[in-house]
């Protein structure tokens, strides 16, 4: 059950916390942990009033346990008021860290939610969303058509909703003694992952690279050797950005065989870091020490940034004929807009804009408001290294996800 | 071997105490035949379990089948574990190639050279290296052995280039086969050991004193004694750390850069993978049917593993009978 309540403080505050197991509290949370996250709750409070409905008929203002209990935490706070039930999703294990973030931020905001999500795939994820299983989902690519045309009907009379909600750049990052960055355009870095380009001083490389010294070296290049986001999107952008030397289709299966390949992000960067002339694509957040490619975008050689990372997504246009609740973007990977880094793997976030259940649709809209907002995105920066979406973007996810709690009231 | 009271010490108290050791003997025997039949039944309920979920992947179309990303693009699951089934191969017999020469000679040395003190010492070493788990030794062979042993590699694709299991240049970092057969080896080293020590100790005291009195040095007493009487034991020890380099999983993962190829180039990267390895790694990305199409690559697994067995309990079955022992 979901409500938002607000009661004055009135109980002392040992007898309730004293009472509290036996009234069926959710969160898990101990006593101490209580105090700190009973003072967030406060903030949280304003947050949520702003994104859900303030229609006092539909929050009655009455006493529950939960207030109490939130009251009991913290003996300063005159009132809490606090959202209460849980409410469970499922999808891309990309986003999991910063899902991960997200919940703990949230959840310590409103100790008496549970938030769950089970990072089984971005196919799972979405299958589980189509079939009613969970109540959002995440998936590193928008719906296809017939999942689509399924999730509308799930979702129906509200319409089904995919948000942009994580953006993490992938960096191209390479192991060469003394060289920090090079400069590659799409060409040249598919000449090396198609095994064109063998060699660190070919004058392909070097006729980008004044002034660096290259090392006649073999180069050795690192892929993925499971299926992946980041596979599907690197191949994504060398097949748009780069289709005369990339011939290959895009896919989360590396297209070529024999090489050098690992497992995981880590595998590959560990693979990097172990061989001397190894280049590897992988999520920009775990580049380290290693040296890092700027790409070319239009005349100007763009290297990693979070900002660079948001600015190719604003850059690019939104894809057509989906629902309008749906946000896909159709990523411009050959763009020449300044300052954009057209490596980025998006995952979306993907819900209804309402629910049979008032309570799934005005929990799922709180969750979705603190991801989408700057607490939010920066927590998710700080533990997934993802770039936090553009003020820009923001302005076109909150509507959305408020409309999210006010359909369902 | 019996399970009759053998003590002929006090006669008189069994006799008394016969109808409660009956009783407790039946217990035990009903015991220890459910715990007979218990095993039977896991294996079957594995082998079912297996064919199964298989089935769905075993019976799908080609065109279902390339749905799954890397499944190959003509759609059989058949080309698909070709490949995997040859890596297997490959690196359970590599591992067992670089073992059990050192594995006997540790043992040989440790039940017949080895002063008492010290070979107690070193048995006791060798049983531990055993209880390290192989995601450990997956770590220890990615992070430490491949950089160590490349530039090895690098001479031997050098020196021995032409011999395509030595084909060159080796690759930095060394994620290969080779590495991966070294780890192996010293995964299944320690079981292979311990029953090989095992049965040398067993060797006829009186086959001994007979062959040194005839004039043998230790090291002819040892080929003409120990060897000979030690053989079906040091081969059901193979087949045991044979049986563990055929499903080991972690390590395989953590060091190789699989590829599938038919290929023999043992210090390549991208050319083999093991069936296995290829279950763990493509696993949590997997879609149902994906999952099946793994599975039945664990079915082949099985099939393989219980293959090996059978042919090793043969093998065994034949030299028992002029070995002399048993």
């Amino acid at each position: 059950m979901t409500r938002l309540r607000q009661t004055p403080h009135a109980v002392p505050s040992a007898a309730p916390r004293a009472l509290a197991p036996s009234q069926g509290r959710r969160t898990p949370g101990s006593p101490g942990g209580r105090v700190a996250a009973a003072a967030v709750a406060v903030v949280a409070a304003l947050t949520l009033t702003a994104c859900g409905s303030d229609d006092p008929l539909n929050h009655p203002w009455r006493p529950g346990p939960a207030a109490q209990e939130g009251a009991a935490g913290d003996g300063a706070a005159p009132e809490v008021e606090g959202l209460t039930g849980t409410v469970a999703g499922a999808g891309s294990s990309a986003q999991e860290a910063a899902m991960q973030a997200w919940i703990a931020g949230f959840q310590s905001a409103n100790p008496d939610v549970s938030v769950a999500y089970d990072p089984v795939g971005s196919g799972g994820g979405r299958t589980q969303f189509v079939e009613g299983g969970i109540a959002y989902a995440g998936s590193d690519a928008p719906l296809d058509e017939e999942e689509l045309a399924a999730a509308q009907e799930r979702c129906a009379p509200g319409a089904v909703a995919e948000l942009p909600l994580y953006i993490s750049p992938i960096a191209v990052m390479f192991n060469l003694e003394g060289v920090t960055s090079l400069n590659m355009s799409a060409a040249t870095i598919a000449g090396i992952f198609a095994r064109e380009i063998t060699r660190w001083d070919d004058p392909r490389i070097a006729a980008d690279n004044p002034g660096v010294a290259l090392p006649d070296l073999g180069i050795t290049p690192v892929n993925r050797s499971d299926e992946s986001g980041t596979t599907e999107n690197f191949t994504e952008y060398l097949h748009e950005a780069a289709p005369d030397v990339w011939t290959f289709d895009p896919s989360g299966n590396w297209p070529l065989t024999g090489g050098q390949s690992a497992q995981g992000t880590s595998g590959v960067v560990q693979t990097v870091q172990d061989g001397q002339g190894t280049i590897t694509y992988a999520d920009a957040s775990r580049a380290g020490t290693l040296g890092t490619v700027a790409l070319g975008v239009g005349e100007e050689w763009v290297p990693f940034s979070p900002e660079a990372a948001a600015a190719v997504v604003d850059a690019s246009p939104r894809a057509e004929g989906r629902p309008e609740a749906s946000l896909v973007v159709e990523l411009d990977r050959d763009t020449t807009a300044p300052g954009a880094y057209p490596l980025v793997l998006v995952s979306y976030t993907l819900a209804c804009t309402a629910y049979a259940d008032a309570a799934d649709a005005e929990l799922v809209g709180a969750f979705l408001s603190y991801v989408a907002s700057e607490e939010g995105q920066a927590a998710a920066a700080q533990a997934a290294g993802s770039a936090p979406i553009s003020d820009a973007l923001r302005e076109q996810v909150l509507p959305v996800v408020e409309a999210i709690s006010q359909e369902a009231m | 071997m019996t399970t009759e009271p053998t003590t002929p010490a006090a006669p008189a108290p069994a006799v008394r105490r016969a109808s409660t050791r009956d009783r407790a003997g039946r217990i035990f025997a009903g015991l220890s035949t459910g715990a007979g039949a218990l095993i039977l039944i896991v294996l079957a309920a594995v082998a079912g379990f297996l064919l199964l979920e298989a089935w769905p992947a075993l019976t799908a179309g080609a065109e279902e089948l390339t749905s799954i990303s890397w499944i190959p693009d003509d759609g059989s699951l058949l080309t698909y574990v070709g490949p995997l089934i040859f890596g297997t191969l490959v690196a359970a017999v590599l591992a067992l190639l670089l073992a059990v020469p050192v594995a006997i000679g540790i043992a040989l040395f440790i039940s017949h050279y080895a002063p008492r003190r010290l070979s107690s010492a070193l048995g006791y070493v060798v049983d531990l290296l055993a209880a390290i788990p192989s995601v450990v030794y997956g770590l220890w062979g990615g992070l430490v052995l491949a950089p160590l042993v490349q530039p090895v590699w690098q001479w031997l694709s050098e020196t021995l280039g032409w011999i395509p299991l030595f084909e060159g240049p080796a690759a930095t970092p060394a994620r290969v086969m080779m590495t991966v057969g070294v780890v192996l080896a010293v995964m299944i080293l320690p079981i292979i050991t311990a029953v090989s020590r095992e049965v040398f100790l067993q060797t006829p005291r009186l086959h001994e004193e007979a062959a040194l009195a005839l004039g043998a040095t230790r090291w002819e007493m040892v080929r003409m004694a120990v060897i000979p009487f030690g053989r079906s034991g040091v081969i059901s020890a193979s087949m045991l750390g044979l049986g563990r380099a055929l499903g080991e999983t972690m390590a395989v993962l953590m060091i190789l850069s699989p590829g599938l190829t038919y290929s023999l180039a043992l210090l390549l990267a991208g050319r083999q993978q093991t069936i296995a390895a290829n279950i763990a790694l493509q696993f949590p990305e997997a879609s149902p049917l994906g999952v099946s199409a793994l599975i039945a690559t664990g079915l082949a697994l099985f099939v393989i593993t219980l293959a090996v067995n059978m042919l090793a309990r043969w093998v065994v079955a034949r030299r028992a009978d002029f070995s002399g022992a048993n």
